[in-house]
């Protein structure tokens, strides 16, 4: 193990190089990310063994990904913004093929208007394309997840992609210190690759991709691949677990701060569940009942874990770096309030929508959404349900 | 690069009928190969070729054109057509250098054939 000082980018372009898969399949011009330079300079500098294929669009490097992984290789990619949105259609086929491809994806916004930096529409428009989903806080978590990633997607009873989230420029691009591990623990973490059907294997003949029409079983296969969502809850859980024993650093389906006797409570996802979590510490120290709840996993959506975690809460404000338009609020406010709702305790729900296109958060913009929470739960509820951080009123 | 071994016995799906999504291969794979041939897609056609045997000279351009590879070849010789694989789609018409292949409508075809 070493400490280093890295970007997001370099944490997650490292552990990419030490699992050393056989397959990267990359876009390497804009709107890529340093993953995908680094992990190409790995390969021209013989560090690492796997075919580098460079393609024309983030379109086809999804499509040679796929190719891949069914030809049965263990492969992987990695994307951002107008990318991910240029992967759409491939993103259902490789999930619906139960294709265990990993793809660590820097969040960012998508036109338009033009703009580069980052939020969460990219990954949450695409939370619905049967991918498994974890986001991260900061690059070493980043980098915990690229590598659990791994383990979560190849597992027998799972076999189905992993995206791992990390925010754009403000985890990707600055530097961090990150806790790595050697390269033979990461190789022994992740084990060796099982192909299950692959298209190589001349001994056993398959088909891949076949038509599946009116009077098929659709429906049927749509069912199966929910199923392996499921299954995907307690295998999170269990690699988070493992890679807590062997290096000290657990993960879960999300991590609370606070949250026990809150009468308050933020759920935030990705960077700024950090800053939230200064703030309930300082707001703590005056007295004030607040926690935090900072998601991990968003798919599978981990409903009853944080309808349980949540129960004791008066007033639940959730952080959305991501905009659902025409719908009742932000993705993870959707999510929570319908988990909530699903409960005994029913408590208020608010949505604050930050940091689009990279506007910033700062502390008092949450001290300011904690106060609003703070009316409510004295029973003053609030006109409006969903509320923006830091925007210009008129 | 080895060849694939022909396959040993056929996918068992007698009861696919009433399969949930419990009994099907992980990501709608079909455990064997080469099953195009089973799905008949003649039905499809609206137009059938007939091929003039005095005009074809076996030259098998027709052979490569046809995506649905429905040209039946024996000894280097173009013995018919397989009408339970043509789609219809008259590249075979349209290659054929000596305009041997024609085009009719299936159901005219239909009648002459019962005539």
């Amino acid at each position: 193990m070493a400490r280093k000082a890295i970007t997001g980018n370099g944490a997650i372009a490292l552990a990419l190089k030490q699992v050393e898969p056989d397959v990267m399949a990359a876009y390497p011009i804009t709107p890529q990310t340093e993953i995908a330079q680094n992990y190409a300079q790995y390969v021209a500098n013989g560090d690492v063994v796997t075919e580098y294929i460079a393609v024309e669009s983030e379109h086809s490097a999804m499509s040679a990904a796929i190719g891949s992984a069914a030809a049965g290789a263990r492969t992987i990619t990695a994307t951002s913004s107008q990318g991910f949105a240029l992967m759409w259609e491939m993103l259902f086929i490789a999930a619906s093929l139960r294709l265990p491809i990993t793809m660590p994806v820097i969040t960012r916004a998508l036109s338009g208007p033009i703009n580069i930096h980052c939020d969460h529409s990219d990954s949450m428009g695409g939370r619905d394309c049967g991918w498994i989903q974890l986001y991260g806080e900061d690059a070493q978590e980043g980098y915990d997840n690229a590598i659990q990633a791994f383990r979560i997607a190849e597992h027998m009873d799972v076999r189905l992609p992993v995206m791992t989230m990390i925010d754009g420029f403000i985890i990707s691009g600055a530097i961090g210190p990150v806790e790595t591990l050697d390269d033979e623990q990461v190789k022994e973490f992740v084990g060796d690759y099982v192909a299950v059907n692959s298209l190589l294997n001349v001994e056993k003949p398959v088909t891949v991709g076949a038509f599946d029409s009116l009077g098929g079983w659709y429906f049927e296969h749509k069912i199966a691949q929910n199923r392996a969502m499921e299954n995907a809850m307690d295998v999170i859980e269990e690699v988070g677990r493992e890679f807590g024993e062997l290096f000290g650093r657990e993960y879960a389906h999300f991590k609370t701060h606070e949250v026990e006797d809150a009468d308050i409570v933020l759920v935030a996802i990705g960077s700024a569940a950090g800053n939230v979590k200064t703030v309930v510490t300082k707001l703590r120290a005056e007295g004030r009942k607040v926690g935090v709840l900072k998601v991990r996993t968003f798919r599978p959506f981990p409903t009853e874990q944080i309808r349980e975690a949540l129960s004791g809460a008066k007033v639940i404000g959730v952080m959305d770096r991501s905009d659902s338009f025409g719908a009742q609020g932000g993705p993870l406010f959707t999510e929570v309030s319908a988990a909530m709702y699903g409960g005994e305790s029913h408590p208020q729900i608010y949505n604050f929508i930050y940091g689009l296109g990279g506007r910033d958060i700062f502390p008092d913009d949450i001290e300011g959404a904690v106060e609003m929470l703070e009316k409510a739960a004295a029973g003053d509820t609030l006109a409006q349900q969903r509320h923006y951080l830091n925007v210009r009123e008129g | 690069m080895s060849k694939t071994k022909p396959r040993k016995e056929k996918w068992n799906i007698s009861d696919i009928q009433k399969w949930g999504p419990g009994r099907h291969e992980m990501g709608a794979t079909i455990p064997e190969s080469g099953n195009a041939d089973d799905y008949e897609t003649g039905g499809w056609r609206s137009e059938r070729p007939l091929r003039d045997r005095e005009k074809c000279n076996d030259c098998m351009i027709c052979f490569f054109a046809c995506p649905d590879s429905s040209i039946r070849v024996e000894n280097d010789k173009m013995v018919d057509i397989d009408l339970e694989h043509c789609k219809g789609c008259g590249i075979c018409a349209q290659v054929c250098p000596r305009d041997a292949i024609e085009m009719l409508n299936e159901i005219k075809a239909c009648k002459l054939e019962e005539k």
